[in-house]
């Protein structure tokens, strides 16, 4: 009663006909890499901000801050990504009409963009905060002795220094994210599990299908992971950063 | 003509009886060694096989699943046979199957060639025809009126090839959008998001009935194609499949499947008293009369 494996079931004509099931995973590594990557420019930029604005001395900003990563970090992301999807619309009637008139793909791309970055960006956030907080004090009280107004501070002195500090734990966001991307089958994009899973049920190659899928993960996630380490070499500060990125 | 198969059938069990324990093979060998037969159910098919409010599956199919193992009891002579009760998905029933961890599944599997490759097949016990529900605002009265709509069916389903080649060979274009399950593309429905939802219309009537606005909606007296519903067991494995298309064929020729049919599609079933209202078919009929395992 042992599985027997079938490599060839790629080269396989899908039900569909013209498309091959070969075909079918590469899509979904597209509609993968596209959520993640777009998601991912989202969750640096606003995760940078909000992470920021948590180490000021603006009660008012530090609250909003607080606020918007308890309430990304504190729902599951499943139940987020229906939230976009199906309720949203629900509440906002201009939104209702427009994705009813829409093609349907483009509709759950940009709820997985939205969500996978709003999702990544509490947790950046958390980490640039960190980040600035863990800069002895005295180098905000330099930067306020040379005469920096407090965005000057932040712009020349302290996020230089945080940003490069947390590139290891950033790494792993982005790592996270492309994993994540996968929650997005719950809304119908067609990505990268997605596939694996309609090959497994048309073809009743699970193993094979989900065995593709992971070493692409896999890959991709390496990849990533290559990628921000080459990034944490090359803008390390000699002397400062002691054992980072090799 | 059928009597012969059947006279077969029967000789080859009472051979089978006699014979003792050694010369068993296949899953009745398993059975008899293990003291247990293995049962692989869905969670949410309703009426085929689904978990009540109590946890505890139940359904259509497992009433004739436990048919098989009344005649496995008989046949081994093990009325003390333990039942194991294993849920299964669409995704994971046939490695299970393969690897042993279920003998014979219970739901709402579709007969098809492609998966006799995989699988063997007891009698089709339900024929589905695979339609669209619609809102009954919509317009929308034949299967062709859905040219230039947005359809939702449900990922990894038979339903979206057919769908494709029902668009290339009547030139109706429509798009697609997708559920991963059944509740979420009703849903996609209800909320307007799609125009239609092609399924089984077994699955669509459950969907339908189990909805807090039944009224709204009513399924297209068309089919896309007629799937048997069958239940599986493993391939190459001669003397179970015997004993499971004599103990669901006698069930058929004795007309206690009248009963069985009733109770889960003419009444009202657990856990929410839901009638599916949903009366037997003539293709089902026919399933009935001449009991066969043919897929599509």
């Amino acid at each position: 009663m042992s599985y027997s494996w079938n490599w060839g079931v790629f080269l396989e004509e899908t039900p569909e006909g013209g498309v091959y099931y070969w075909e079918l995973i590469v899509s979904g590594l597209g509609w993968t890499l596209a959520v993640s990557v777009l998601a991912w420019l989202i969750a640096l930029s606003l995760g940078t901000v909000v992470g920021t604005v948590r180490t000021t001395r603006s009660r008012g900003l530090v609250l909003l801050g607080d606020a918007w990563v308890e309430l990304f970090r504190n729902i599951p992301l499943l139940v987020q990504m229906f939230l976009w999807y199906f309720v949203m619309p629900e509440l906002i009637p201009p939104l209702k009409r427009w994705i009813v008139r829409v093609d349907p793909t483009y509709a759950q791309f940009i709820a997985a963009v939205l969500c996978l970055g709003l999702f990544t960006s509490a947790r950046i956030a958390e980490q640039v905060r960190a980040g600035i907080q863990s800069l002895p004090r005295g180098q905000r009280d330099a930067a306020a002795a040379l005469g920096l107004t407090t965005l000057q501070a932040y712009r020349h002195v302290l996020l230089p220094m945080a940003l490069r500090i947390v590139i290891p734990p950033l790494t792993s966001e982005a790592m996270n994210l492309i994993k994540n991307s996968s929650i997005a089958l719950t809304i119908g994009l067609a990505e990268l599990t997605f596939r694996a899973r309609e090959m497994g049920e048309y073809t009743f190659s699970f193993f094979e299908a989900f065995s593709a899928a992971t070493i692409i993960y896999v890959a991709i996630a390496m990849t990533a992971n290559r990628a921000m380490a080459w990034v944490e070499r090359r803008v390390a500060v000699p002397g400062f950063m002691g054992r980072g990125g090799r | 003509m059928k009597l012969l198969p059947l006279l077969a059938a029967v000789a080859f069990g009472v051979t089978a009886a006699t014979a003792g324990g050694e010369e068993l093979t296949g899953t009745l060998k398993k059975i008899k060694e293990t003291g247990t037969i293995s049962i692989g159910h869905r969670e949410a098919s309703i009426p085929f096989s689904y978990l009540d409010d109590k946890q505890q599956p139940l359904g259509y199919a497992m009433d004739l699943c436990m048919k098989v193992v009344e005649a496995v009891k008989a046949e081994l002579r093990m009325p003390d046979l333990k039942v194991n009760l294993q849920p299964v998905t669409s995704a994971n029933r046939i490695p299970l199957m393969q690897n042993g961890t279920i003998d014979l599944e219970c739901g709402s599997t579709t007969n098809s060639i492609k998966r006799q490759e995989q699988v063997a097949f007891g009698p089709t016990y339900f024929v589905v025809n695979i339609t669209a529900a619609v809102k009954k605002t919509s317009g929308i009265k034949t299967l062709a009126d859905l040219n230039g709509r947005t359809i939702a069916t449900t990922s990894g389903t038979t339903s979206v090839p057919l769908l494709k080649q029902y668009e290339k060979t009547t030139a109706i274009d429509v798009k697609e959008i997708y559920g991963k399950d059944h509740a979420e593309s009703f849903l996609l429905l209800a909320t307007d998001r799609a125009e239609a939802f092609v399924m089984d219309d077994i699955l669509l009537a459950g969907q339908i009935a189990s909805s807090r606005s039944s009224d709204e909606f009513v399924i297209i007296p068309e089919s896309l194609r007629q799937e048997p519903y069958s239940m599986m067991l493993r391939k190459e494995d001669a003397p179970f499949k015997a004993l499971v298309d004599r103990s669901i064929g006698e069930v058929m020729k004795s007309g206690e499947i009248e009963r069985i049919y009733a109770r889960w599609f003419t009444t009202p079933i657990p856990p929410r008293g839901v009638n599916l209202n949903f009366p037997m078919t003539p293709a089902i009929r026919e399933a009935f009369t001449s009991p066969n395992d043919k897929g599509v």
